[in-house]
């Protein structure tokens, strides 16, 4: 029997994370810093405030075995103006990008690809047009690619947002 | 009444009952020193550097039970203070640090003495505060005594710019906290505590593995009751010495890389590892695949955080351990156990067939003489702080810890120069004991002007350098492991201690003989006044037993395996 299997359980996960905080001064950069200083990866991190609450919900999308994500989350309840820290199960995730295109590229093209990715034109300007799409995160990484090949002058990705089911 | 945010400062503090304060002035505070002079609620200590201060409020705080007050300056005053917050949070040891901040209409603009205090704090307080309301102060204050002292105990600093220790507000000190997201568990889960009862009446060989949390839990005579009850060996860390009291016949001794073979072999064989306020440090465990390899594992903590972060549980219980202890001493009144004593016979052979010991000598005191002298002579009379190093390792080891709290010393940070300031606080917090500060030649020069405060408050601490002309870990392991290249560790330049302690106003001596220490130590104590007695120590004795790094804990260097 050996109870530290844990350098042998190195299998990496992705994980969606839902941290409810009091709205106070400091309190992402001790989320931040939680992740920083104990050498967690955030691989995409979202704030809004709660309508009607004095609370905020973070979305975090973090990458780590059974164990760093366990630590995560309590590591993440130990804070002080945390209230509630969700390990998601069964989401659903968006993301939205926003990309700047020279206007001399094959619009068409562009507009038929975007509308497969829930996108569209959203503006034209005389040297370029910008497009964005809603869609779930593996989904904005592909079209991004994609969009690649049109020689994009800016691209923005909101990092992601997600719900239970 | 509208009072000023300084003035509540003081107020506050006379409100949480504070009886001493221990602090350093500057610019950034000058308003709350100006109402500290008027007030005389509580006592405030002028240490000679702000890390002291520090220091010397987690002595106070860790041998009186206490919440810990330090105050300090915005700037350098706050950055001096950073490595005892740090220190404090390692230990969790309940502290509430109030730090200057220039005006809120300078914060941003690197004015004089500014700097992003609580950005520097977080990583190391249990929680921070930038008072930006003067309506707030109160509620701060209240609510950082009242994080500092609950759930996992720790530091928790307030930042507090100047126009706002100027400015006047109604002055209401709050009854009660409300922190709707900090609620700490207390009472332990039924079912898991009966699951884990259950476990330790079946197990063959089962070990109760104690750590500091014991002592902040204010449970060590519980678990002296529950061990008893139940006739299981104990095992303490280093932060836990005091727990059982040193002739306990279920004590097995420390643990870990400095520990004693009976313990260290407990914790190998064991099938059943109970483990209460202990976190599974690596000094502790040595090579964590071997450690307890062949047990289940009970871990009883009130930080979840620290369950299973290195160890997977079996038992898993989040609660207050006297609590918890307390219940599952009730528990144990309605069960039968196996009887353990073939266990407990077993680890007392190997304590006395492997004792910690050392090769005493004639010719030259052996470091470890006298500690042990101090507790013949003073035993239970003397509360007992160290700086970090070999003479640290040697106090846990030797000296009769009989009762929690007797022993202060800086175990997570590791903070050479936690010594002397960490034994002005016991000095100051228990007048009816005496206050020893173990330390090295290296250690004691790291915070060495605080002798001053010793003497201008007549903190009677005695010092015992035990003076072996090195930074003598470091050395042990160069010569161990470094090939014996003693890079940096030769201290043969040094002061005359005896005449730097008399020119701060202190007694000075200096020991080559047993019977001068004898002397000097008989002296000192008699006159009640800081004192400082170097102690010509052998030179290149290492600490033994140790588990090298990176080794199982059964993997000891004894002494009878060294060439001493």
């Amino acid at each position: 029997m050996n109870n530290f299997n844990h350098y042998y359980d190195s299998e990496t996960t992705r994980q969606v994370i839902s941290v409810i905080v009091i709205n106070e001064h400091n309190v992402l950069s001790r989320i931040v810093g939680l992740f920083s200083a104990r050498g967690y990866n955030i691989d995409s991190l979202t704030v809004a405030p709660m309508s009607g609450t004095e609370y905020s919900r973070m979305t975090i999308v973090t990458t780590g075995d059974k164990r760093v994500i366990d630590q995560i989350v309590k590591q993440l309840n130990k804070l002080i103006p945390v209230l509630r820290v969700n390990e998601h199960k069964n989401v659903i995730e968006k993301e939205t990008v926003l990309i700047k295109i020279p206007i001399e590229q094959p619009l068409s093209d562009i507009e038929v690809i975007a509308r497969a990715y829930n996108g569209h034109i959203q503006n034209v300007t005389e040297d370029a047009i910008v497009i964005s799409a809603t869609d779930e995160p593996h989904r904005i990484a592909n079209f991004t690619n994609i969009m690649n090949k049109f020689k994009p002058l800016e691209v923005v990705r909101s990092g992601v947002v997600a719900m239970e089911r | 009444m509208r009072i000023t945010g300084a003035k509540m400062v003081t107020e506050s503090l006379k409100e949480e009952g504070v009886e001493v304060v221990f602090g350093y002035p500057g610019g950034a505070i000058m308003n709350v020193y100006d109402e500290i002079y008027k007030q005389s609620f509580f006592q405030h200590i002028l240490t000679r550097h702000e890390q002291a201060a520090i220091h010397a409020a987690e002595g106070y705080a860790k041998s009186t039970g206490e919440v810990g007050v330090a105050i300090v300056t915005s700037g350098p005053g706050f950055t001096n203070a950073v490595t005892g917050l740090a220190d404090a949070y390692m230990d969790s040891i309940p502290l509430v640090v109030i730090s200057g901040q220039v005006p809120t209409t300078i914060i941003g603009t690197d004015g004089f003495q500014e700097i992003d205090a609580v950005g520097i704090s977080r990583p190391c307080t249990k929680h921070n505060y930038l008072v930006n309301k003067i309506e707030d102060l109160p509620r701060i204050i209240k609510e950082a005594f009242h994080i500092a002292a609950t759930g996992r105990p720790g530091p928790v600093h307030v930042d507090i710019p100047k126009d706002i220790t100027a400015e006047l507000a109604n002055f209401e000190y709050p009854k009660e906290v409300n922190i709707p997201t900090y609620k700490p568990t207390v009472k332990y889960n039924k079912r898991q505590l009966k699951k884990a009862m259950d476990a330790i009446s079946k197990a063959k060989k089962p070990l109760l593995y104690v750590g500091g949390g014991a002592i902040l839990a204010n449970c060590a005579y519980e678990i002296r009751e529950l061990a008893e009850k139940l006739n299981i060996p104990v095992v303490e860390t280093l932060m836990a010495r005091g727990v059982m009291g040193h002739d306990h016949e279920l004590l097995m001794g420390m643990l870990g890389m400095h520990g004693e073979f009976a313990a260290n072999m407990a914790a190998h064989d064991t099938d059943l590892l109970i483990s209460l306020g202990a976190r599974f440090d690596d000094r502790v465990t040595g090579r964590l695949d071997e450690f307890a390899k062949k047990a289940k594992v009970i871990h009883v903590d009130i930080d979840p955080a620290s369950i299973s972060k290195l160890v997977d549980t079996n038992f898993p219980i989040v609660g207050d351990l006297k609590v918890t202890v307390q219940g599952m001493i009730d528990s144990a009144s309605e069960m039968e156990f196996n009887d353990y004593s073939n266990w407990v016979s077993l680890l007392r052979d190997y304590r006395e067939k492997e004792p910690l010991r050392y090769n005493d000598s004639d010719s030259v005191i052996k470091p470890q003489w006298p500690i042990e002298r101090v507790g013949q002579l003073l035993g239970e009379n003397a509360i007992i702080s160290t700086d970090v190093g070999q003479h640290q390792m040697w106090t846990a080891q030797f000296y009769p810890f009989s009762y929690p709290r007797q022993w202060n010393t800086s175990g997570g940070l590791g903070t050479m120069g936690f010594g002397l300031p960490g034994a002005m606080g016991v000095a100051r917090g228990n007048k009816d004991k005496v206050s020893i500060n173990f330390t090295g030649d290296g250690s004691i020069l790291m915070n060495i002007q605080e002798l001053m405060t010793c003497v201008e408050y007549n903190l009677p601490v005695i010092n015992i350098i035990l003076n072996n002309n090195y930074l003598g870990m470091v050395r042990q392991w160069q010569t161990l492991f470094y090939e014996n290249r003693i890079s940096e560790t030769d201290l043969s330049v040094q002061p005359d201690f005896k005449m730097l302690v008399e020119s701060f106003g202190g007694i000075g001596y200096r020991v080559t003989t047993k019977e001068e220490f004898d002397t000097a130590l008989n002296d000192a104590v008699e006159k009640k006044k800081p004192a400082m007695i170097e102690v010509i120590v052998a030179r290149d004795e290492i600490v033994l037993p140790m588990v090298p790094n990176g080794h199982a804990l059964n993997e000891m260097t004894l002494l009878g395996d060294s060439n001493e």
